[in-house]
Protein backbone atom coordinates (compact mmCIF):
# COMPACT_ATOMS: atom_id res chain seq x y z
CA UNK A 1 0.00 0.00 0.00
CA UNK A 2 1.86 3.27 -1.18
CA UNK A 3 1.73 6.01 2.28
CA UNK A 4 -0.77 8.43 0.20
CA UNK A 5 -3.44 5.96 0.92
CA UNK A 6 -2.43 4.65 4.31
CA UNK A 7 -6.24 6.18 6.64
CA UNK A 8 -4.78 8.61 9.62
CA UNK A 9 -7.54 7.04 11.54
CA UNK A 10 -9.43 3.56 11.53
CA UNK A 11 -11.78 2.84 13.46
CA UNK A 12 -12.54 -0.49 13.31
CA UNK A 13 -15.66 -2.65 14.66
CA UNK A 14 -15.64 -0.61 17.40
CA UNK A 15 -18.16 -0.79 19.81
CA UNK A 16 -18.69 0.55 23.93
CA UNK A 17 -20.84 -0.88 26.75
CA UNK A 18 -20.57 1.40 30.07
CA UNK A 19 -21.46 0.36 33.34
CA UNK A 20 -21.98 -3.37 34.73
CA UNK A 21 -24.65 -6.01 35.64
CA UNK A 22 -27.93 -4.43 35.07
CA UNK A 23 -26.56 -1.35 33.92
CA UNK A 24 -25.31 -2.39 31.13
CA UNK A 25 -26.15 -0.49 28.65
CA UNK A 26 -24.84 -0.42 24.61
CA UNK A 27 -23.60 2.96 23.58
CA UNK A 28 -21.76 2.30 20.70
CA UNK A 29 -22.50 -0.88 18.74
CA UNK A 30 -19.48 -1.33 15.63
CA UNK A 31 -19.02 2.13 13.94
CA UNK A 32 -16.25 1.48 11.10
CA UNK A 33 -14.57 4.67 9.97
CA UNK A 34 -11.91 5.71 8.07
CA UNK A 35 -10.41 9.17 7.64
CA UNK A 36 -7.66 10.10 5.27
CA UNK A 37 -5.03 12.29 6.12
CA UNK A 38 -5.72 16.08 6.20
CA UNK A 39 -9.25 15.20 5.72
CA UNK A 40 -11.56 17.39 7.96
CA UNK A 41 -14.46 15.09 9.20
CA UNK A 42 -17.25 16.52 11.76
CA UNK A 43 -19.37 13.80 13.17
CA UNK A 44 -23.53 14.70 14.12
CA UNK A 45 -25.89 12.83 15.30
CA UNK A 46 -28.71 13.58 18.56
CA UNK A 47 -27.64 14.11 22.30
CA UNK A 48 -26.58 10.58 23.24
CA UNK A 49 -25.37 8.75 19.87
CA UNK A 50 -22.30 8.47 21.47
CA UNK A 51 -19.96 10.82 19.00
CA UNK A 52 -18.22 12.79 22.06
CA UNK A 53 -17.44 8.60 23.11
CA UNK A 54 -16.16 8.03 19.90
CA UNK A 55 -14.01 10.82 20.07
CA UNK A 56 -12.57 10.09 23.08
CA UNK A 57 -11.75 6.40 22.16
CA UNK A 58 -9.54 8.35 18.97
CA UNK A 59 -8.03 10.38 21.66
CA UNK A 60 -7.41 7.51 23.99
CA UNK A 61 -9.27 9.02 26.37
CA UNK A 62 -11.24 5.98 26.81
CA UNK A 63 -11.19 2.38 25.71
CA UNK A 64 -13.40 0.55 23.66
CA UNK A 65 -15.22 -2.49 24.73
CA UNK A 66 -14.67 -4.30 21.20
CA UNK A 67 -13.00 -3.18 17.85
CA UNK A 68 -9.93 -1.59 17.74
CA UNK A 69 -8.70 2.64 16.67
CA UNK A 70 -6.19 2.66 14.42
CA UNK A 71 -3.65 5.85 14.17
CA UNK A 72 -1.38 5.33 11.06
CA UNK A 73 -1.72 2.16 11.53
CA UNK A 74 -1.26 1.30 15.31
CA UNK A 75 -3.81 0.54 17.28
CA UNK A 76 -4.68 3.24 20.19
CA UNK A 77 -3.69 2.07 23.69
CA UNK A 78 -3.80 5.88 25.31
CA UNK A 79 -3.93 9.54 24.74
CA UNK A 80 -0.46 10.79 23.43
CA UNK A 81 1.13 13.81 21.92
CA UNK A 82 -0.12 13.09 18.28
CA UNK A 83 -3.22 14.02 19.00
CA UNK A 84 -4.59 17.03 19.80
CA UNK A 85 -7.66 18.02 21.92
CA UNK A 86 -9.72 20.89 22.44
CA UNK A 87 -13.25 20.57 24.82
CA UNK A 88 -16.44 22.22 24.89
CA UNK A 89 -15.89 24.05 27.72
CA UNK A 90 -13.30 25.69 30.16
CA UNK A 91 -10.27 23.12 30.10
CA UNK A 92 -8.06 26.11 30.26
CA UNK A 93 -5.49 25.96 33.38
CA UNK A 94 -7.12 29.21 34.90
CA UNK A 95 -4.01 29.72 37.10
CA UNK A 96 -1.97 30.13 34.19
CA UNK A 97 -1.74 33.13 31.64
CA UNK A 98 -2.18 32.57 28.36
CA UNK A 99 1.01 32.16 26.94
CA UNK A 100 1.23 29.85 30.09
CA UNK A 101 -0.96 27.74 29.03
CA UNK A 102 -0.19 27.41 25.48
CA UNK A 103 3.81 27.20 27.09
CA UNK A 104 2.52 23.88 28.94
CA UNK A 105 1.71 22.25 26.08
CA UNK A 106 5.07 22.14 25.13
CA UNK A 107 6.82 20.46 28.17
CA UNK A 108 7.46 17.82 26.92
CA UNK A 109 9.29 18.80 23.54
CA UNK A 110 12.77 18.52 23.04
CA UNK A 111 13.65 21.40 22.44
CA UNK A 112 15.58 25.37 23.42
CA UNK A 113 13.90 27.64 25.68
CA UNK A 114 14.03 30.13 22.99
CA UNK A 115 13.05 27.90 20.27
CA UNK A 116 9.76 27.30 22.53
CA UNK A 117 8.89 30.77 23.38
CA UNK A 118 9.20 31.67 19.71
CA UNK A 119 6.56 28.82 18.95
CA UNK A 120 4.09 30.25 21.78
CA UNK A 121 4.71 33.91 20.07
CA UNK A 122 3.29 32.53 16.66
CA UNK A 123 0.60 30.51 17.63
CA UNK A 124 -0.69 33.19 19.84
CA UNK A 125 -0.81 35.45 17.25
CA UNK A 126 -2.17 33.16 14.54
CA UNK A 127 -5.35 32.79 16.95
CA UNK A 128 -5.12 36.76 16.53
CA UNK A 129 -4.23 37.30 20.46
CA UNK A 130 -1.36 38.99 20.38
CA UNK A 131 -1.71 41.26 23.20
CA UNK A 132 -3.47 39.32 25.62
CA UNK A 133 0.13 37.08 26.08
CA UNK A 134 -0.26 37.88 30.06
CA UNK A 135 -3.94 37.42 30.36
CA UNK A 136 -5.54 35.51 32.44
CA UNK A 137 -8.57 32.99 31.24
CA UNK A 138 -11.16 34.70 33.90
CA UNK A 139 -10.25 37.67 32.02
CA UNK A 140 -11.26 36.29 28.35
CA UNK A 141 -13.96 36.09 26.60
CA UNK A 142 -15.68 32.93 25.46
CA UNK A 143 -14.27 32.89 21.66
CA UNK A 144 -10.81 33.92 23.17
CA UNK A 145 -10.84 30.88 25.35
CA UNK A 146 -11.28 28.73 22.81
CA UNK A 147 -8.83 30.41 20.75
CA UNK A 148 -6.21 29.45 23.64
CA UNK A 149 -7.44 26.07 23.89
CA UNK A 150 -7.63 25.69 20.03
CA UNK A 151 -3.33 27.17 20.53
CA UNK A 152 -2.83 24.88 23.37
CA UNK A 153 -3.62 21.90 21.19
CA UNK A 154 -1.53 22.24 18.05
CA UNK A 155 1.39 24.42 19.12
CA UNK A 156 3.29 20.68 20.01
CA UNK A 157 2.51 20.11 16.19
CA UNK A 158 -0.18 17.03 16.41
CA UNK A 159 -0.98 15.63 13.34
CA UNK A 160 -4.48 14.85 14.62
CA UNK A 161 -6.64 17.44 15.76
CA UNK A 162 -9.86 16.11 18.00
CA UNK A 163 -12.50 18.39 18.85
CA UNK A 164 -15.36 18.08 21.13
CA UNK A 165 -17.98 20.37 20.05
CA UNK A 166 -15.30 23.53 20.84
CA UNK A 167 -18.05 26.43 19.98
CA UNK A 168 -20.67 24.67 21.36
CA UNK A 169 -20.66 27.59 24.30
CA UNK A 170 -20.35 30.75 21.97
CA UNK A 171 -22.73 32.93 20.76
CA UNK A 172 -23.59 32.88 16.96
CA UNK A 173 -21.80 35.99 15.79
CA UNK A 174 -18.50 34.72 18.11
CA UNK A 175 -18.60 30.94 16.76
CA UNK A 176 -19.46 32.30 12.90
CA UNK A 177 -15.64 33.91 13.43
CA UNK A 178 -14.39 31.00 15.22
CA UNK A 179 -15.10 28.40 12.24
CA UNK A 180 -13.47 30.86 9.70
CA UNK A 181 -10.17 30.94 12.03
CA UNK A 182 -10.11 27.43 12.74
CA UNK A 183 -10.26 26.80 8.42
CA UNK A 184 -7.34 28.92 8.22
CA UNK A 185 -5.47 26.99 10.68
CA UNK A 186 -6.56 23.92 9.57
CA UNK A 187 -5.37 24.88 6.17
CA UNK A 188 -2.24 26.24 7.38
CA UNK A 189 -1.01 23.53 9.06
CA UNK A 190 -2.63 20.39 7.34
CA UNK A 191 -3.77 18.40 10.52
CA UNK A 192 -6.17 15.88 10.30
CA UNK A 193 -9.57 17.26 12.41
CA UNK A 194 -12.33 15.37 13.68
CA UNK A 195 -15.14 17.23 15.10
CA UNK A 196 -17.88 16.57 16.76
CA UNK A 197 -20.81 19.09 16.91
CA UNK A 198 -24.42 18.83 16.81
CA UNK A 199 -24.76 21.72 14.64
CA UNK A 200 -25.95 20.93 11.49
CA UNK A 201 -24.49 24.10 9.60
CA UNK A 202 -21.18 24.32 11.35
CA UNK A 203 -20.54 20.65 10.41
CA UNK A 204 -21.45 21.20 6.89
CA UNK A 205 -19.33 24.49 6.64
CA UNK A 206 -16.48 22.81 7.96
CA UNK A 207 -16.14 19.72 6.66
CA UNK A 208 -15.43 17.45 3.74
CA UNK A 209 -17.51 14.81 4.78
CA UNK A 210 -20.00 14.84 7.64
CA UNK A 211 -20.57 11.84 9.52
CA UNK A 212 -24.26 11.32 11.23
CA UNK A 213 -24.97 8.54 13.58
CA UNK A 214 -27.44 6.67 14.65
CA UNK A 215 -28.76 6.61 18.79
CA UNK A 216 -29.03 4.12 20.73
CA UNK A 217 -26.72 2.60 20.37
CA UNK A 218 -25.08 4.80 18.24
CA UNK A 219 -23.64 3.63 15.00
CA UNK A 220 -23.16 4.73 11.64
CA UNK A 221 -26.33 6.41 9.69
CA UNK A 222 -24.70 8.11 6.36
CA UNK A 223 -21.26 9.51 5.35
CA UNK A 224 -21.87 12.42 3.15
CA UNK A 225 -19.49 14.02 0.86
CA UNK A 226 -19.31 17.60 1.01
CA UNK A 227 -18.07 19.03 -2.12
CA UNK A 228 -18.30 22.23 -1.64
CA UNK A 229 -15.29 24.83 -2.71
CA UNK A 230 -11.89 25.65 -0.66
CA UNK A 231 -11.33 27.89 0.83
CA UNK A 232 -15.09 28.62 1.87
CA UNK A 233 -16.53 31.90 2.47
CA UNK A 234 -19.48 32.35 5.35
CA UNK A 235 -21.55 32.98 2.57
CA UNK A 236 -21.58 29.64 1.15
CA UNK A 237 -24.38 28.40 3.77
CA UNK A 238 -27.35 30.31 1.82
CA UNK A 239 -26.18 28.14 -1.40
CA UNK A 240 -27.72 26.03 -2.96
CA UNK A 241 -25.86 23.16 -2.65
CA UNK A 242 -25.22 24.07 1.10
CA UNK A 243 -28.70 23.53 1.72
CA UNK A 244 -29.49 20.17 0.28
CA UNK A 245 -26.54 19.23 2.15
CA UNK A 246 -28.69 20.44 5.53
CA UNK A 247 -31.91 19.08 4.08
CA UNK A 248 -30.40 15.20 4.25
CA UNK A 249 -28.66 15.72 7.35
CA UNK A 250 -31.49 17.69 8.96
CA UNK A 251 -33.76 14.72 7.69
CA UNK A 252 -31.89 11.95 9.26
CA UNK A 253 -30.84 13.81 12.80
CA UNK A 254 -34.90 13.94 13.02
CA UNK A 255 -35.88 10.58 12.12
CA UNK A 256 -33.29 9.87 14.94
CA UNK A 257 -34.92 11.95 17.58
CA UNK A 258 -38.04 10.85 16.44
CA UNK A 259 -37.09 7.63 17.22
CA UNK A 260 -35.48 7.92 20.25
CA UNK A 261 -38.88 10.22 21.58
CA UNK A 262 -40.46 7.11 21.05
CA UNK A 263 -38.21 5.16 22.69
CA UNK A 264 -38.76 7.16 25.67
CA UNK A 265 -42.29 6.99 26.12
CA UNK A 266 -42.46 3.04 25.29
CA UNK B 1 -18.88 64.91 42.42
CA UNK B 2 -18.61 66.82 39.17
CA UNK B 3 -17.82 63.90 37.24
CA UNK B 4 -20.81 61.86 38.50
CA UNK B 5 -23.13 65.41 38.02
CA UNK B 6 -21.69 65.62 34.44
CA UNK B 7 -22.99 62.13 33.20
CA UNK B 8 -25.92 63.08 35.12
CA UNK B 9 -27.12 66.18 33.38
CA UNK B 10 -26.16 64.59 29.83
CA UNK B 11 -28.24 61.67 30.51
CA UNK B 12 -31.09 63.37 31.86
CA UNK B 13 -30.99 66.53 29.32
CA UNK B 14 -33.46 68.41 31.78
CA UNK B 15 -35.55 65.75 32.69
CA UNK B 16 -36.05 64.99 36.66
CA UNK B 17 -33.29 62.52 38.43
CA UNK B 18 -35.50 59.46 39.14
CA UNK B 19 -32.90 57.74 41.32
CA UNK B 20 -34.03 60.12 44.37
CA UNK B 21 -37.43 59.43 44.00
CA UNK B 22 -37.14 55.86 43.79
CA UNK B 23 -34.31 55.30 46.63
CA UNK B 24 -36.97 54.73 49.41
CA UNK B 25 -38.89 51.96 48.16
CA UNK B 26 -35.86 50.58 45.41
CA UNK B 27 -34.27 49.29 49.23
CA UNK B 28 -36.41 46.57 49.16
CA UNK B 29 -36.81 45.07 44.91
CA UNK B 30 -36.12 41.64 44.64
CA UNK B 31 -32.16 40.86 44.10
CA UNK B 32 -32.05 44.24 43.22
CA UNK B 33 -28.70 46.05 43.73
CA UNK B 34 -28.86 49.37 46.49
CA UNK B 35 -26.06 51.82 46.94
CA UNK B 36 -22.51 50.62 48.56
CA UNK B 37 -23.40 53.55 51.12
CA UNK B 38 -26.86 51.66 52.64
CA UNK B 39 -25.08 47.72 52.03
CA UNK B 40 -22.28 49.00 54.62
CA UNK B 41 -23.74 51.05 57.18
CA UNK B 42 -26.11 48.44 57.62
CA UNK B 43 -24.15 46.18 58.57
CA UNK B 44 -22.97 48.83 61.50
CA UNK B 45 -26.60 49.72 62.39
CA UNK B 46 -27.75 46.37 63.26
CA UNK B 47 -25.14 45.30 66.28
CA UNK B 48 -24.53 49.25 67.17
CA UNK B 49 -29.14 49.39 67.52
CA UNK B 50 -28.47 45.66 69.60
CA UNK B 51 -25.67 47.52 71.97
CA UNK B 52 -28.14 50.09 72.33
CA UNK B 53 -30.54 48.24 73.04
CA UNK B 54 -28.63 46.30 75.31
CA UNK B 55 -27.57 49.87 77.37
CA UNK B 56 -30.95 50.73 78.02
CA UNK B 57 -32.70 47.55 78.91
CA UNK B 58 -29.41 47.79 81.83
CA UNK B 59 -29.25 51.54 82.51
CA UNK B 60 -33.25 51.40 83.28
CA UNK B 61 -32.51 48.67 85.71
CA UNK B 62 -34.96 46.17 83.74
CA UNK B 63 -32.58 43.01 83.93
CA UNK B 64 -30.49 41.89 87.04
CA UNK B 65 -26.37 42.71 86.55
CA UNK B 66 -26.49 38.89 87.21
CA UNK B 67 -28.12 38.48 84.27
CA UNK B 68 -26.96 40.43 81.96
CA UNK B 69 -24.60 43.40 83.10
CA UNK B 70 -24.05 46.53 81.21
CA UNK B 71 -21.94 46.94 77.94
CA UNK B 72 -19.99 48.99 80.26
CA UNK B 73 -19.21 46.54 82.82
CA UNK B 74 -18.32 44.37 80.21
CA UNK B 75 -16.01 47.09 78.80
CA UNK B 76 -14.19 46.92 82.58
CA UNK B 77 -13.94 43.03 82.45
CA UNK B 78 -12.07 43.64 79.10
CA UNK B 79 -9.75 46.34 80.95
CA UNK B 80 -9.30 44.37 83.87
CA UNK B 81 -8.34 41.35 82.02
CA UNK B 82 -5.91 43.36 79.76
CA UNK B 83 -4.20 45.47 82.55
CA UNK B 84 -3.27 41.84 84.67
CA UNK B 85 -2.14 40.12 81.61
CA UNK B 86 -5.30 37.14 82.01
CA UNK B 87 -6.47 38.12 78.41
CA UNK B 88 -2.80 37.60 76.92
CA UNK B 89 -1.82 34.40 79.18
CA UNK B 90 -5.39 33.00 77.84
CA UNK B 91 -5.32 33.87 74.48
CA UNK B 92 -1.78 32.62 73.92
CA UNK B 93 -2.82 29.39 75.55
CA UNK B 94 -5.63 28.94 73.43
CA UNK B 95 -4.04 30.14 70.24
CA UNK B 96 -1.73 27.52 70.52
CA UNK B 97 -3.59 24.52 70.98
CA UNK B 98 -6.26 26.24 68.10
CA UNK B 99 -3.14 26.10 66.22
CA UNK B 100 -1.98 22.55 66.77
CA UNK B 101 -5.25 20.84 66.76
CA UNK B 102 -6.36 22.65 63.90
CA UNK B 103 -2.71 22.28 62.04
CA UNK B 104 -2.72 18.50 62.35
CA UNK B 105 -6.12 17.84 61.49
CA UNK B 106 -5.27 20.09 57.96
CA UNK B 107 -1.87 18.06 57.47
CA UNK B 108 -3.62 14.80 57.57
CA UNK B 109 -7.01 16.26 56.11
CA UNK B 110 -6.04 17.62 53.09
CA UNK B 111 -3.31 14.47 51.62
CA UNK B 112 -6.31 12.19 52.53
CA UNK B 113 -9.21 14.27 50.80
CA UNK B 114 -6.98 14.25 47.94
CA UNK B 115 -6.60 10.66 47.58
CA UNK B 116 -10.50 10.52 48.65
CA UNK B 117 -11.08 12.57 45.32
CA UNK B 118 -9.18 11.22 43.09
CA UNK B 119 -8.93 7.48 43.44
CA UNK B 120 -12.17 5.64 44.01
CA UNK B 121 -10.44 3.17 46.08
CA UNK B 122 -9.93 5.78 48.69
CA UNK B 123 -12.94 6.89 48.34
CA UNK B 124 -14.89 3.69 48.45
CA UNK B 125 -12.73 2.70 51.31
CA UNK B 126 -12.96 5.63 53.82
CA UNK B 127 -15.66 7.47 52.80
CA UNK B 128 -18.61 5.59 54.46
CA UNK B 129 -16.42 5.37 58.04
CA UNK B 130 -15.48 9.20 57.83
CA UNK B 131 -19.05 10.09 57.07
CA UNK B 132 -20.25 8.01 60.45
CA UNK B 133 -17.85 9.23 62.83
CA UNK B 134 -18.25 12.91 61.84
CA UNK B 135 -21.83 12.40 63.52
CA UNK B 136 -20.36 11.77 66.81
CA UNK B 137 -20.80 14.70 69.06
CA UNK B 138 -16.88 15.39 69.81
CA UNK B 139 -18.17 16.34 73.67
CA UNK B 140 -19.39 12.61 73.96
CA UNK B 141 -15.50 11.85 73.20
CA UNK B 142 -14.25 13.56 76.25
CA UNK B 143 -14.11 10.62 78.63
CA UNK B 144 -12.10 8.71 75.82
CA UNK B 145 -9.68 12.00 75.39
CA UNK B 146 -8.82 11.67 78.75
CA UNK B 147 -8.61 7.82 78.74
CA UNK B 148 -6.17 8.43 75.72
CA UNK B 149 -4.41 11.51 76.03
CA UNK B 150 -4.11 12.33 80.12
CA UNK B 151 -5.26 15.91 80.93
CA UNK B 152 -2.87 17.62 79.70
CA UNK B 153 -2.34 20.27 76.43
CA UNK B 154 -2.47 16.83 74.35
CA UNK B 155 -6.13 16.10 75.32
CA UNK B 156 -7.24 19.57 74.40
CA UNK B 157 -5.51 19.47 70.97
CA UNK B 158 -6.86 16.31 70.11
CA UNK B 159 -10.45 17.16 71.32
CA UNK B 160 -9.96 20.17 68.43
CA UNK B 161 -8.94 17.68 65.97
CA UNK B 162 -11.48 15.35 66.21
CA UNK B 163 -13.92 18.54 65.43
CA UNK B 164 -11.74 19.31 62.21
CA UNK B 165 -10.46 16.65 61.15
CA UNK B 166 -13.73 14.27 59.88
CA UNK B 167 -15.36 17.24 57.91
CA UNK B 168 -12.47 18.85 56.54
CA UNK B 169 -11.58 15.41 54.68
CA UNK B 170 -14.64 15.11 53.48
CA UNK B 171 -14.88 18.45 52.17
CA UNK B 172 -11.43 18.51 50.59
CA UNK B 173 -12.37 15.25 48.66
CA UNK B 174 -15.36 17.61 47.42
CA UNK B 175 -12.91 20.40 46.19
CA UNK B 176 -10.81 17.87 44.49
CA UNK B 177 -13.91 15.89 42.35
CA UNK B 178 -15.41 19.49 41.67
CA UNK B 179 -12.71 20.60 38.81
CA UNK B 180 -13.29 20.05 35.61
CA UNK B 181 -12.79 16.21 34.45
CA UNK B 182 -11.09 18.17 31.07
CA UNK B 183 -8.60 19.53 32.67
CA UNK B 184 -7.11 16.08 33.89
CA UNK B 185 -7.74 15.21 30.09
CA UNK B 186 -6.00 18.04 28.55
CA UNK B 187 -2.63 16.76 30.71
CA UNK B 188 -2.93 13.57 29.27
CA UNK B 189 -3.21 14.42 25.67
CA UNK B 190 -0.21 16.86 26.39
CA UNK B 191 1.33 13.79 28.08
CA UNK B 192 1.92 14.14 31.12
CA UNK B 193 2.30 11.22 33.74
CA UNK B 194 -0.47 10.89 36.75
CA UNK B 195 1.77 12.05 39.22
CA UNK B 196 2.71 15.34 37.24
CA UNK B 197 -1.37 15.42 36.67
CA UNK B 198 -1.92 15.07 39.84
CA UNK B 199 0.96 17.76 41.29
CA UNK B 200 0.77 20.58 38.58
CA UNK B 201 -3.12 20.46 37.57
CA UNK B 202 -5.32 18.93 39.90
CA UNK B 203 -3.39 20.42 42.93
CA UNK B 204 -3.41 24.13 41.62
CA UNK B 205 -6.54 24.00 40.19
CA UNK B 206 -8.04 22.62 43.63
CA UNK B 207 -6.06 25.10 45.91
CA UNK B 208 -8.32 27.51 45.91
CA UNK B 209 -11.22 25.49 46.99
CA UNK B 210 -9.00 23.99 49.43
CA UNK B 211 -8.05 26.99 50.76
CA UNK B 212 -11.49 27.76 51.64
CA UNK B 213 -11.69 24.74 52.99
CA UNK B 214 -9.33 25.60 55.52
CA UNK B 215 -10.64 29.12 56.22
CA UNK B 216 -14.15 27.58 57.45
CA UNK B 217 -12.83 24.59 59.32
CA UNK B 218 -10.76 26.79 61.37
CA UNK B 219 -13.74 28.22 61.84
CA UNK B 220 -15.28 25.52 63.68
CA UNK B 221 -12.00 24.70 65.68
CA UNK B 222 -12.47 28.06 67.43
CA UNK B 223 -15.98 26.74 68.32
CA UNK B 224 -14.85 23.74 69.44
CA UNK B 225 -12.56 25.62 71.82
CA UNK B 226 -14.51 26.22 75.11
CA UNK B 227 -15.47 21.88 74.41
CA UNK B 228 -11.79 21.17 74.50
CA UNK B 229 -11.14 22.98 77.90
CA UNK B 230 -13.67 21.52 79.22
CA UNK B 231 -11.92 19.45 81.77
CA UNK B 232 -8.95 19.92 83.63
CA UNK B 233 -7.76 23.23 81.90
CA UNK B 234 -5.49 25.49 83.74
CA UNK B 235 -6.03 28.06 81.41
CA UNK B 236 -7.34 29.38 78.12
CA UNK B 237 -10.14 31.12 76.52
CA UNK B 238 -12.32 28.86 77.15
CA UNK B 239 -11.33 27.68 80.74
CA UNK B 240 -11.97 31.29 81.66
CA UNK B 241 -15.83 31.04 80.77
CA UNK B 242 -16.32 27.92 82.46
CA UNK B 243 -14.74 28.88 85.82
CA UNK B 244 -16.89 32.09 85.51
CA UNK B 245 -19.26 30.08 85.43
CA UNK B 246 -18.74 28.79 89.05
CA UNK B 247 -18.69 32.41 90.37
CA UNK B 248 -21.72 34.14 88.59
CA UNK B 249 -19.28 36.43 86.67
CA UNK B 250 -21.53 36.96 83.71
CA UNK B 251 -19.13 39.72 82.75
CA UNK B 252 -16.50 37.60 82.50
CA UNK B 253 -18.67 34.92 80.68
CA UNK B 254 -19.58 37.49 78.02
CA UNK B 255 -16.62 38.97 77.29
CA UNK B 256 -14.56 35.70 77.09
CA UNK B 257 -17.61 34.84 74.18
CA UNK B 258 -17.36 38.05 72.53
CA UNK B 259 -13.31 37.44 72.43
CA UNK B 260 -13.25 34.33 70.88
CA UNK B 261 -16.17 35.63 68.07
CA UNK B 262 -13.37 38.28 67.32
CA UNK B 263 -10.52 36.18 67.10
CA UNK B 264 -12.83 34.02 65.20
CA UNK B 265 -13.30 36.49 62.52
CA UNK B 266 -9.95 37.94 62.82
CA UNK B 267 -8.65 34.50 61.35
CA UNK B 268 -11.46 34.16 58.84
CA UNK B 269 -10.64 37.67 57.40
CA UNK B 270 -7.26 36.78 57.54
CA UNK B 271 -7.56 33.57 55.59
CA UNK B 272 -9.56 35.63 53.19
CA UNK B 273 -6.88 38.43 52.59
CA UNK B 274 -3.90 35.59 52.25
CA UNK B 275 -6.36 34.04 49.40
CA UNK B 276 -7.47 36.71 47.17
CA UNK B 277 -3.70 37.63 47.21
CA UNK B 278 -2.77 34.06 46.43
CA UNK B 279 -5.39 33.23 43.85
CA UNK B 280 -5.87 36.46 42.16
CA UNK B 281 -6.42 33.94 38.77
CA UNK B 282 -9.71 33.52 40.25
CA UNK B 283 -10.74 36.96 39.53
CA UNK B 284 -12.45 37.43 43.10
CA UNK B 285 -12.53 40.61 44.86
Amino acid sequence: MNPASTPKIVVDAVGKIFGEGDDEFLAINRIDLSVAPNEFVSIVGTSGCGKSTLLNMVGGLTEPTFGDVLIDGKPVTGPGRDRGFVFQGYSLFEWMTVEGNILFALEKSRMGKAEKADLVRQFIAEVGLAGFEKAYPRQLSGGMRQRVAIARALVYKPSLLLMDEPFGALDAQTRGMMQELLLKVWEDHKVTVLFVTHDVEEAIFLADRVVVLASRPGRLKRELKIELERPRRYDIVTSPEFSAYKRDILADIREETLKVMALDRG
Amino acid sequence: MPKSSSIAQTAAAGRIDRRQRRSRRGLLRLRQAIPDSVFNSAGFVVPVVLVLIWWAVTALGLVKPLFLPSPLAILEEAWRQITTGILLQDASVSIYRILVGWLSAALLAIPIGILMGNFRLFEGALEPLISTVRYMPVVALIPLTILWAGIGDEQKILILFLGTFFQMALMVMDNVKTIDINLIRAGQTLGFSNTEILWRIILPAALPAIWDTCRITIGWTWTYLVVAELVAAQSGLGRRIMDAQRYLATDTIIFGTLFIGLLGLLTDYAFKRTGRSLFRWTGNR
